[in-house]
């Protein structure tokens, strides 16, 4: 009799659990660590669920460096991620790849998304369809180390405007020991940091050339204006002095020191540099060539829909995605991890646009160019090894982007 | 322990069936045979082990080679065309280069070295020990750790090591790591450093091997020290010094945590100047996702590792 109970009991609890399961559905939401976008996400995922109380999402994170390795095997083993966030560049890879599936265009209208978030979502569109939306986005701009401004007897609130300016700010910043090595770099000049998007989408474009054809898939810096863009860069060591590559061994490292004037980073520094507590430090616009051309490279890790996600998995992951690319989210990503809004409205606020730190960021997105990578790694890469041809091995300026045009040529070609 | 278990086994064998859990199957087994039954017993899980975690993915990368896999599509059959990309991309021979320098200048350096201190620290008393235990902190070491570490060292001024030093006695400054004359060889100090402990203790166990009598006679014979080091020390080394020379090249061979870390910020540069074939493999097989193109390299790295072995084998056998 006691067991007969007991059974009725359990028969009823199962029943019960298989009852809510059959209602709540779970969809899994992958993204790599890092600190502040997992709080976010976290904070996202409670008041997704508080709306929504028939979903429940997972977060999974894996270390970066694992990251594109860990979706790409699980998706060959069918168990990839519902949602995941991803870098634009590896688009190409991830729809040829099968690995994420087209946005629907009920869902997600293109007018909509095409009107109301900056233009560099564009780079997420193939063909007719869009493969994902961006939370946050991230620009560029120039560093300055406020205490250095002063020491060398410039004035710290009116940092360079122009490149010639930013070369005379930098040479005054500059300087060496008893031996001639340099101890305070006026400027960082490490291309395997930000510098290769600066020289490929500002400098190229500033001094009259186009890096890449518009589709990006032909490149055209290997003209005049490349070799100046780039004489103009390897000058900065070779000529003006006022860096040296390798300089504290990574530029950031040299400017978060107090050992560098200028660095040219990204929104994504200023978590790390926030830190800084020896000296001042102030943050402006890339600098305009003399006929007052600006641009900039803006980049964004957006978040897509995995190919597996079918039915009311696909349903409630596309009701996660559009509220994580909502302008609610947004804001609080903004604020716990402090990159830029993606849709137009939520970062062009006026309070947003009077900060001194958020404003050269966001007057920069305006401008913005995106690189449609094919393997980011590898065209890094080959930048790098561009610039050290010259600064290490003494080849010609012509000579090194030749042979870079080349090869990043055959990088672009193999992909196809 | 199953031999010892089974040489009780015949005494108690008339009590089997009395014997809860006793083995009905062994009854009318031959001893040998039960014996036998027990060794495979035990060695079924390392070789089930290594099996399917060793031996099934080293062939299964041969056939990848064959196979243009991009871990996100079926891998598809393409023939030797990975061969032939890779014997006519000068980056691999570039790479092959290196991985040869780190192999025959790192390998004969580290022995010469090894030797050395072993037979010096093999003749001090006082504070051998502590000696000992110094030479040998650097092998127990993280290799990134020493690596980072060593990185530091080689910075240019203000913030490197040598270079500060070199500063203050008035020497110019030494590019260690930012020229591509002297980034490799700055890598192979540190790899060499960091094997030397293991080298040493490996030597001194060999030297304290050969028995003092042979000394003793040629010592009464009127040898020289340098003659006994010649004709007892080295030829009864012979032993170790075989083991150590493939120990030592396969490790060169396989050199990659040094490398990727001292050059994390451009991974085995300046322009590909430090790049060993593994860092090569790492690169092709997870940066760009070419697993065939990746299998294919690992394919040849594992024919020189075994041509390698082979070819030492063969010159240090005894005649």
């Amino acid at each position: 009799m006691r067991t007969q109970i007991l059974m009725a009991g359990l028969l009823a609890g199962t029943s019960l659990v298989a009852g809510t399961a059959a209602q709540a559905v779970e969809i899994e939401y992958w993204q790599y660590v890092y600190e502040t976008r997992v709080t976010a996400m976290d904070q996202l995922i409670d008041a997704f669920e508080a709306a929504n109380p028939d979903i429940t999402v997972k977060q999974v994170t894996f270390p970066y460096a694992d990251y594109q390795t860990r979706v790409v095997a699980a998706n060959m083993a069918r168990k990839g991620p519902d949602v995941l966030q991803m870098f634009y560049g590896w688009t190409d890879q991830f729809v040829g790849g099968k690995v994420i599936q087209p946005l629907s265009p009920e869902v997600f209208p293109h007018d909509e998304i095409e009107a109301e978030f900056f233009p560099i979502v564009t780079a997420m569109k193939r063909g007719d369809d869009y493969y994902g939306l961006p939370t946050a986005v991230r620009s560029l701009a120039l560093f300055y180390n406020k205490d250095l401004m002063t020491k060398a007897g410039l004035d710290p609130e009116n940092p360079p405007k122009t490149l010639d300016e930013m070369v005379a700010a930098a040479k005054a910043m500059t300087e060496m020991d008893a031996g001639g090595n340099l101890s305070t770099a006026g400027m960082t000049l490490d291309m395997g940091g930000q510098d290769h998007q600066w020289w490929r989408e500002v400098l190229v474009r500033q001094f009259g050339g186009e890096p890449y054809s518009a589709d990006y898939s032909q490149v055209t810096y290997n003209d005049a204006a490349g070799a100046a863009a780039l004489k103009f860069y390897t000058d900065l060591q070779l000529v003006e002095k006022v860096g040296q590559r390798g300089f504290m061994d990574e530029g950031q490292a040299a400017f978060r020191a107090g050992r560098a004037g200028l660095t040219i980073d990204g929104t994504f520094r200023l978590g790390s540099f926030s830190s800084i507590e020896d000296f001042e430090w102030g943050v402006t616009e890339l600098p305009a060539n003399a006929e007052g051309v600006r641009s900039n490279y803006a980049s964004y890790f957006a978040n897509g829909i995995g190919i597996g996600a079918e039915g009311e998995e696909l349903a409630a992951a596309e009701k996660f995605l559009a509220y994580i690319s909502s302008p609610e989210a947004m804001k609080i990503w903004l604020d716990v991890v402090g990159e830029l809004p993606a849709r137009r409205d939520v970062a062009l606020t006026e309070e947003n646009l009077a900060d001194p730190i958020y404003a050269p960021f966001l007057k920069g997105l305006d401008y913005a160019k995106t690189t449609l990578f094919i393997d980011e790694a590898a065209q890094r890469q080959n930048a790098i090894d561009m610039a050290n041809r010259i600064l290490i091995d003494g080849q010609s300026v012509e000579e090194s982007l030749a042979q870079a045009a080349e090869a990043e040529q055959a990088i672009i070609d193999k992909a196809k | 322990m199953a031999s010892m278990a089974n040489q009780g086994a015949p005494e108690r064998r008339p009590g089997i069936p009395g014997t809860p859990g006793g083995q009905p199957r062994g009854r009318g087994l031959s001893m040998r045979t039960r014996q036998l039954f027990w060794v495979w017993g035990f060695l079924a899980l390392p070789v089930l082990f290594y099996g399917v975690i060793r031996f099934y993915p080293t062939l299964n990368a041969f056939w990848l080679s064959l196979t243009d896999w991009d871990l996100m599509s079926e891998p598809e059959f393409i023939g030797i065309d990975n061969y032939t990309r890779m014997f006519s991309d000068p980056e691999f021979w570039k790479v092959f280069r290196n991985t040869f320098t780190y192999l025959i200048v790192g390998t004969p350096i580290s022995l010469v070295l090894s030797f050395l201190i072993a037979f010096a620290l093999d003749r001090i008393r006082f504070g051998h020990t502590f000696l000992r235990a110094l030479y040998f902190l650097p092998y127990i070491t993280t290799a990134s750790a020493m690596a980072w570490v060593w990185r530091w060292f080689y910075q240019p001024a203000p913030i490197g090591f040598i270079n500060d030093l070199l500063g203050r006695v008035g020497i110019p400054q030494m590019a260690f790591l930012n020229s591509t004359t002297w980034a490799l060889p700055s890598i192979m100090v540190t790899a060499i450093w960091a094997g030397l402990g293991f080298q040493i203790i490996i030597f001194m166990a060999g030297l304290r091997a050969i028995p003092t009598t042979y000394y003793e006679a040629a010592r009464i014979d009127g040898l020289g020290e340098a003659s006994i080091l010649r004709r007892i020390t080295l030829p009864l080394l012979k032993p170790t010094t075989v083991f150590l020379v493939v120990f030592s090249s396969i490790g060169f061979l396989r050199i990659f945590d040094q490398v990727y870390n001292m050059t994390t910020n451009d991974p085995g540069g300046p322009l590909g100047s430090t790049k060993p074939l593994v860092l090569m493999i790492y690169q092709t097989a997870f940066s760009s996702y070419e697993m065939g193109y990746a299998a294919a390299q690992t394919v040849v790295l594992f024919t020189i590792l075994l041509c390698v072995s082979l070819l030492q084998l063969w010159l240090l056998r005894e005649r």
